[in-house]
This record gives C-alpha cells, sequence and structure tokens, in this order.
C-alpha cells in the first residue's frame, strides 16, 4: 500500500467502492516523469504537430494522463488499488493496439543498497507486468527493465521524492 | 609488472608475514625461509604517538628517471612523501614527513646518526635510498630503525620499472607498517571502484581502478553504459563488473592485460552482484527470474551454473570465507534484508544478523574473523560483527554510508558515502577502531569500491 495514514485493507475497500480517479491522485505525480532514457525510443519529435499518432509512445503517454506509472511503499511491490485502476488502463490501450509490445521500467529510491535495489526494481516491474497479464496483455508483449536507485525522478532527499521515485513505468515500443 | 625484490633482512626478535619474506638469497643469517609460517611478534611499546620519522630518501648521484616524479634527488623526496601519506591516518603512526626533514647522506641511510635523530624527539626513522640502474629500472632500498635502541628493525629492497616506483615505496610502507603493528601488509594493493559525474538524475558511470592511496587513477570504460560494482579478480588479472546492454544489466568481464572484455554468460534475465572465490576459480552471481532474485555459483572458466539459493525472496550478493568453505549473503526472505551463512554450496543456510534494522552487503574478513556491512536503521551505518552474528558495532556514523570492502590484511575498511540532496558520492576509509576516517581523493565522485589483495 501506499498511502502512509490509511490501512491497506481499508484503502482498497474505499476505493473498490469508488472507483474515482481522484480518491488516489495525491500519490501520483500530476507531470508525466521524462523518460529514464536506456535502449527505448520515445519518438519526441511529432509534438507540434497537434495530437500524436495513435498507437504511438507519445499517444500511449497522453492518454495515460500519468497512469503510465504505478507508485510502491518503502520496500513494498504489492500492486494496490491505485496501481490497479492505472494497470487497467495501460492493458485497455494496449488491448487497442495487440501489435504493440511494451516495456516495464522498475525503480526505487535512494533509500536502499545498490544491488538489493535492482532485484526490487525488477521484483516492482514484474508486479506491474503479472498484472497486466491477468488482464489479458499477453506475456509475449512485455518486457521488464530495472535500474535500481539509479534513475530518480525526484531529486530531493525526503518522503514525497522518494514515494515518487520507488514506480514502474511502463514504455511502448514504436 | 612484478617487483623484483633484492633482499630482506629483518632482526631475529621480529618476522615479517611470510608475503614479504625475500625469495632470493640473502646472507643474512637470520633469514626466514621463503613461505615459513611465522608468528606475528610487536616489539617494543608502540602506542599512537610513536613518532617516526621519513626523510627524503638518499641518492648516489642526481640523475633524470623515466618517471613522473623527475630526477633520482627528486624521486627521493616523493618515495618519502608517499610512505609519509601511506602511514599517517592510521591511527599507529605519528609519521613525520619530508618536507620538515634533513635529508641523509646516502652513507647514512645505513649508519644513522642516532643521537640527531634522538634529539628530534623520533622514536622511529624510516629512510631509503634510490638508484637508477642502466636500463632504466630503478633500485629502491627501505630501512627501518629504532631510534631510541639505536637498532635496526627491517631492511628490504626492490627493483622496480620507472612507471612503478610507487610501489617501491607503498612496499616500504607496508615494511615499517605490518613490523611495527604485527598486521599484515596492505598498502600495496588497488582499488576498483565506479567513478561518478553528472547530475543526480543523469549520473555518468565509468569503471575505474587505483592505486589504495589514489595514485595511478585510470578509467576503464567510457561512462556510455552505466557500470556498477566492480571486482577485482584474486590476480588482478580481470575485473567483473555490472553493465546495461539492451536495458538489462548484464555481468562482464574486463581483461586488464588485453582491455577488453565479454559477457560472462548470455541470459535473458538480469543478473546482478557479481563475486570471485578466493581462489578464483569460482564465481558467483545473482539472477533474477519473475520476480525472485537467487544466488548461483559458476566455474570462473565458464561451465555449468549451480543454483545455491532457492527462497522466493531475493537472495543477493555474497562473499566466500577466506578458506572458501562458507559464503555470507543478504536475503529478505524473514521480510527485511538480513546477512545469512550458508556453506559453498549451498547448505545449512542460516541467519546472523538480529538487531533490529536491516543488514546488508556482507562481505567478509580477509583474515576471517569479521564481517563487514551496512547496516540500515534510519541512516546507513558501516558495521562489523563476528561470522555468528555477535559483537556487532558501528564503524561509521553518516547519513548513508554503505558497501564495505576489506583491505588485503583485515584491519581497513573502505565504502561510500552519499550526501544527502546532491547525491554527490565519495569513497571513504576506516579503520576498525572507527577513529580514523578520511576521504580518498577521487578526479569526481566515487562509489562502490572494490579493494583487490595485495600485490606480490
Amino acid at each position: 500500500m501506499k498511502t502512509q495514514t490509511v490501512p491497506g485493507s481499508a484503502l482498497i475497500a474505499a476505493l473498490a467502492s469508488a472507483l474515482v480517479l481522484s480518491a488516489c491522485s495525491h500519490k501520483a505525480p500530476k507531470v508525466l516523469p521524462p523518460d529514464p532514457g536506456g535502449s527505448v525510443s520515445t519518438d519526441t519529435t511529432g509534438t507540434n504537430t497537434g495530437a500524436p499518432t495513435p498507437g504511438s509512445q507519445l499517444d500511449f503517454a497522453a492518454q495515460l494522463m500519468g497512469q503510465d506509472t504505478v507508485y510502491f511503499d518503502t520496500d513494498q511491490y504489492n500492486i494496490d488499488a491505485a496501481d490497479q485502476q492505472a494497470l487497467a488502463a495501460q492493458a485497455a490501450w494496449l488491448a487497442k493496439y495487440p501489435a504493440k509490445r511494451a516495456t516495464i521500467q522498475g525503480h526505487t529510491d535512494e533509500r536502499g543498497t545498490r544491488e538489493y535495489n535492482l532485484a526490487l526494481g525488477e521484483r516492482r516491474a514484474n508486479a506491474a507486468k503479472n498484472y497486466l497479464v491477468s488482464l489479458g496483455v499477453d506475456a509475449s508483449r512485455l518486457t521488464t527493465q530495472t535500474f535500481g536507485k539509479d534513475q530518480p525522478v525526484a531529486l530531493e532527499s525526503n518522503e514525497e521524492a522518494w514515494a515518487k521515485n520507488r514506480r514502474a513505468v511502463t514504455i511502448t515500443i514504436d | 609488472m612484478t617487483v623484483k625484490k633484492l633482499f630482506a633482512l629483518f632482526c631475529a626478535a621480529a618476522l615479517l608475514p611470510a608475503a614479504l619474506i625475500a625469495q632470493q638469497p640473502s646472507p643474512a643469517p637470520s633469514q626466514t625461509a621463503p613461505g615459513q609460517e611465522v608468528d606475528e611478534e610487536v616489539v617494543g611499546n608502540l602506542d599512537n604517538d610513536a613518532r617516526i620519522a621519513i626523510p627524503a630518501f638518499a641518492t648516489n648521484a642526481d640523475v633524470a628517471t623515466q618517471t613522473s616524479a623527475g630526477t633520482t634527488s627528486a624521486l627521493g623526496l616523493s618515495l618519502a612523501s608517499v610512505i609519509y601519506g601511506d602511514l599517517r591516518n592510521n591511527g599507529l603512526f605519528k609519521p613525520v614527513g619530508p618536507g620538515s626533514l634533513p635529508r641523509p647522506a646516502l652513507a647514512q641511510i645505513q649508519t644513522p646518526d642516532f643521537p640527531g635523530w634522538q634529539g628530534r624527539g623520533t622514536d622511529m626513522l624510516l629512510q631509503g635510498y634510490v638508484r637508477a640502474e642502466a636500463d632504466g629500472n630503478l633500485t629502491v632500498g627501505c630501512y627501518l630503525y629504532d631510534v631510541s635502541l639505536g637498532q635496526q628493525l627491517a631492511k628490504a629492497g626492490w627493483t622496480v620499472p620507472p612507471g612503478e616506483w610507487r610501489r617501491a615505496a607503498h612496499k616500504c610502507a607496508d615494511l615499517a607498517y605490518s613490523r611495527l603493528s604485527g598486521e599484515n601488509p596492505f598498502f600495496d594493493s588497488r582499488i576498483a571502484y565506479i567513478a561518478e559525474t553528472g547530475p543526480k538524475g543523469h549520473r555518468m558511470k565509468r569503471l575505474a581502478v587505483m592505486d589504495s592511496d589514489g595514485a595511478n587513477h585510470t578509467y576503464l570504460t567510457t561512462g556510455q553504459s552505466t557500470a556498477l560494482t566492480p571486482r577485482y579478480s584474486p590476480d588482478y588479472s580481470k575485473i567483473l563488473y555490472l553493465s546495461y546492454f539492451n536495458g538489462s544489466p548484464r555481468i562482464y568481464v574486463y581483461d586488464l592485460a588485453s582491455k577488453s572484455q565479454k559477457l560472462l554468460l548470455q541470459s535473458v534475465n538480469p543478473l546482478f552482484a557479481p563475486r570471485w572465490s578466493p581462489d578464483g576459480r569460482s564465481i558467483l552471481y545473482s539472477m533474477a527470474i519473475a520476480g525472485n532474485t537467487d544466488i548461483y555459483k559458476m566455474p570462473s572458466s565458464g561451465g555449468a551454473s549451480v543454483k545455491l539459493t532457492n527462497s522466493p525472496g531475493i537472495d543477493i550478493g555474497g562473499s566466500f570465507s577466506p578458506d572458501g568453505k562458507r559464503i555470507v549473503f543478504e536475503s529478505d526472505r524473514s521480510g527485511s534484508q538480513q546477512v545469512y551463512v550458508m556453506d559453498a554450496d549451498g547448505g545449512n543456510q542460516k541467519r546472523i544478523s538480529f538487531f533490529g534494522g536491516r543488514a546488508a552487503t556482507p562481505e567478509w574478513s580477509p583474515r576471517g574473523d569479521q564481517i563487514a556491512f551496512t547496516h540500515v536503521a534510519g541512516n546507513f551505518r558501516i558495521a562489523v560483527m563476528d561470522p555468528s552474528g555477535g559483537n556487532m558495532h558501528y564503524l561509521t556514523d553518516s547519513w548513508q554510508d554503505e558497501a564495505p570492502t576489506w583491505a588485503p590484511n583485515g584491519r581497513v575498511i573502505q565504502f561510500f558515502r552519499t550526501a544527502r540532496n546532491s547525491g554527490q558520492t565519495g569513497v571513504w576509509q576506516v579503520d576498525l577502531t572507527g577513529k580514523n576516517e578520511r576521504k580518498l581523493a577521487t578526479p569526481g565522485d566515487g562509489a562502490d569500491p572494490a579493494w583487490g589483495p595485495l600485490r606480490p
């Protein structure tokens, strides 16, 4: 669970009764985090030409409005209700474009040792992948990556920044 | 590349460990046979204030050398300065460097002016000479004296290629350190680490190597691909490290002689935490399969891997005991990172850390008597415990210190320290008292230090 003040089961129950996006929006940054880099190509050249090409990574990011990323509690990798919503939206987009493949990048906050964080990032990426598969996305379309604590999106050393960095980001492959 | 030992004489009362005993015949009647086991015995009443004078080395003739230091006279000053740098900051000595001492004449190297040194309040005298050979090599002699007893304690000499003159200084510092402390030498050794530059969110991380004092610094990778967690092979011929290939962490074997590298093994799964066995014949690595990381062992020459752990959690890392029979590693099978010990074949897995908080990155001391690790309870601190998990105590106290690595003699530890907010990192060193802590001078930031063994 991600919310620090609400016990997990209570939050799940609350969200189950009212599946509203805004119920948990405080935990996720509104702005899409930048591409952490690596080998995945994300086309940014078409941003001035109006709407992104349907089925492109730009389209995915625009449609998902921040739900391309799921967030985790310290040392945790479970998929909570907010994550389920985000992953359901991802799965819906992927169902619309069945030829598209995606990679899920797992990250941790800086408050962990390096090697363990690499394994933890992998575990988080797999948790997200497994949930997408449970929603009907073919596993062969999905790969995972881990960057451990090496690619933070929030650069300060406080709880708020760490919460933003404990994440799994889905990036579709153009 | 090897240092050729010319001679090594030691007074009979106190003997150096076998590693430093001369391999060539020596005229000294008290010569210890090569490889002979000797008891470490400390003679004299050395305390933390023992003043050891290290004057500039003498030379027979001030001639040009092929070293960066300059002529033999300039080199004599540099040799003493390197030795001074080694012996300070480790809590055993109060060295006085060549800058404030007269340089002895060549004739005084073997017949010191004891009354003169006594008048300066010196307890010990470490001095020597440097001589340029016709072939360009350098011969360095190193002499240790007890000034108050008016007695020679040890001497040794080496012939080195010009590019390795600092090794002669480290060998001389090792001679004095081990003779006076009773501990094994460690200065003549190398460090592999990750050199870091750039902003926190976009760090460039390069594999780099340096001497134990930070000199002879060399970058081995360009930084185009992130490098992490290096480990020197026991013979210094290779470095295992982590890098990214197609977005996934892979283990590379870097060959230092050929400056080439290759993948340790092909895998579609992420690989982490490469480690050598003490004899260099086996390699440990950790592999994640669908969210579950376990530790594997394979021959370093290639071949089939054996899976050593089988818990549903993250089992990662691993450090062999010096005899190669056991492995200390970390696992979160109990719910949080803790330190476990198992047999080298994976049997008898047993948790040893029970102090609250998390315990991570265990490294077995080359002496076998202690395990260094990162203790996480709020802050990240370097701590040591005995191999059964007892006698835990902290060596550092900062916001984030992690990943200890042992000096070859098991008496000094390096680790890396991360600064809050800025994310800046540095390689630090601390002794087992925790009182003598200092940051190593690296060109930029530094992380993931891995200390290699004593050089032959």
